[in-house]
């Protein structure tokens, strides 16, 4: 069996997590604290993902990297990326497509902490950043945890968008969901099986694994 | 001395209402602001601590201007040195007792302020464990110890005894009259116990729908006449009872049952339940030596 679509899939739900976690905490502070009549219009931009098609964002993705329009021609030219069936694109796409699973946890874990504690720290001198780390950040692990995993296990599960901008690349952009497909479409179903067993395996696990710690039940176990 | 001249629109329960403040609290008082509900009293220790900001007017602390709408001067919480204990502690949930004070002190080198504190709060044994594992009166202790770790300049305090039950709650206000004259402070305080106002403070505002109706000396305000007694305690009235030509009134002062002869006038208005205070002015007290067991 061919491992590559396999890895290629972690490496890329890895990658994006960890893109997402940075750019989501400070968008989900923002989005909490903040009077701005402009929050509903980037709410709902961070939340559109959740009901559009994955086809029509790599579609509009797919227009607007292409290398013959002006915004691709710039990023090839000046960043030297091509976007377009690249592993960077699927990156990419990826990070927008996932971006509610990671920034939601955290905006309610943040919105759902009581408002004293940051101001208390906040009458202790202590700056916005730093009360951010050291008192919002980690009284809401079990939100963190539930972004990580949730954007984790939502990229391993990307199809539409992924066949819409990374095409089907061995070893460059075919990922496991698309070698599932692909390996249908010649009638080997015994690969796409085995592919599709893995990954229902996996998901179970990492879910399950979520459940189990935001439940508690690790806490009571080992006490 | 704080100076406060301020102004400011509030949403309350009860539709919009304007704060209007103007008052001066010397330095070392210990002042109680009271009063109802939606009244403004919360919202008044955060435009001090500079969580809220006024619409108009100033904030001065001895030298140093807080706030002035005129001057566009905003000072920031962090730069106003106040000591704040929230209605609800919070305390940090992720920190042991320790950490919440070390994580407030200024000095992180050198903690033996910090200890200090330990020792006068008496939460030595307590300092490893963390919030959730502690009691209503212990976070209160913890709270009131990070205020002071800061060595702040005002003590702000929303209601801190109000979740309490009577017996700690003494304890506590014994602690709070203790922190208040030892490190010099200047506190107000926001309270709804009567008795616990006469106990602790030098001076009272009532604040009504965001202006001070009334002010003075606790005993003046809530009892109308000046006592000179030398026995005061405040208590809650239990039973009322007609004997013959007097009254008996049994009192719950602390923990301790106390019954009191009164005359018909005494108990006119009187009800069961009520705040009231003993005074006695006329016989000398004994005094009997307790011999330990």
């Amino acid at each position: 069996m061919n491992w590559t679509p396999l890895i290629l899939t972690f490496q890329l739900a890895l990658i994006t997590t960890l893109i997402l976690l940075v750019i989501s905490i400070p968008l989900a502070y923002w989005l909490v604290q903040t009077k701005s009549r402009f929050k509903p219009i980037i709410e709902t931009l961070v939340s559109m993902p959740l009901v559009l098609p994955p086809t029509v964002l790599g579609f509009y993705f797919l227009i607007a990297f292409s290398p013959k329009n002006t915004f691709g021609i710039w990023l090839n030219e000046y960043l030297g990326i091509q976007l377009i069936f690249s592993f960077t694109g699927l990156v990419v796409a990826s990070v927008i497509y996932s971006l509610p699973f990671m920034v939601h946890p955290i905006q309610s874990g943040l919105s759902s902490l009581p408002s004293s504690l940051s101001e208390a720290a906040f009458v202790m001198g202590k700056s916005r950043s730093s009360t951010l780390f050291h008192i919002q950040l980690p009284n809401i692990k079990a939100s963190l945890l539930t972004g990580i995993v949730l954007a984790f296990a939502h990229t391993i599960g990307e199809f539409g968008i992924v066949l819409m901008i990374g095409g089907n690349i061995s070893g460059k952009t075919k990922v496991a969901s698309i070698a599932i497909y692909d390996e249908v479409e010649s009638l080997n179903y015994a690969a796409a099986n085995k592919y599709s067993a893995i990954l229902v395996v996996l998901s179970f696990c990492i879910l399950l694994f979520v459940y189990i710690i935001n439940g508690g039940y690790l806490k009571r176990f080992w006490k | 001395m704080i100076k406060l001249d301020i102004n400011k629109k509030l949403d309350g329960t009860l539709g919009e209402m304007v704060l209007e403040l103007s008052y001066t609290i010397p330095k070392g008082q210990l002042l109680t602001i009271y009063g109802e509900s939606g009244a403004g009293k919360t919202s008044t220790l955060r435009m001090i601590s500079g969580l809220l900001k006024p619409d108009q007017g100033m904030i001065q602390v001895d030298n140093t201007v807080w706030f002035d709408k005129n001057r566009k001067i905003n000072l920031p919480p962090q730069k106003r040195n106040v000591g704040f204990v929230f209605q609800d502690y919070a305390l940090f949930p992720n920190m042991t007792v320790k950490k919440n004070l070390t994580f407030a002190s200024k000095n992180k080198k050198n903690l033996t302020y910090v200890t200090d504190i330990i020792d006068l709060m008496e939460l030595g044994d307590l300092q490893n464990k963390t919030p959730i594992n502690l009691s209503g009166g212990q976070q209160q202790r913890v709270a009131l110890a990070r205020a002071l770790v800061q060595q702040p300049q005002i003590l702000l305090l929303d209601e801190p005894l109000s979740a309490l039950d009577s017996k700690i709650r003494f304890k506590l206000q014994d602690y709070l009259l203790k922190v208040h004259k030892e490190f010099n402070l200047t506190t107000i305080l926001i309270s709804h116990d009567i008795a616990e106002i006469i106990k602790l403070s030098d001076w009272v505002l009532i604040l009504k729908e965001g202006k001070i109706i009334n002010q003075g000396n606790p005993s003046q305000i809530f009892i109308n006449k000046n006592i000179s007694g030398k026995f005061r305690f405040t208590g809650d009235v239990l039973k009322i009872e007609a004997q013959e030509t007097l009254y008996i009134v049994t009192v719950l002062i602390q923990s301790n049952v106390v019954e009191i002869v009164a005359q018909a006038s005494e108990i006119l208005g009187l009800n069961i339940g009520d705040k009231v205070m003993v005074a006695s002015e006329t016989f000398d007290p004994i005094i009997y030596k307790i011999n330990r067991q």
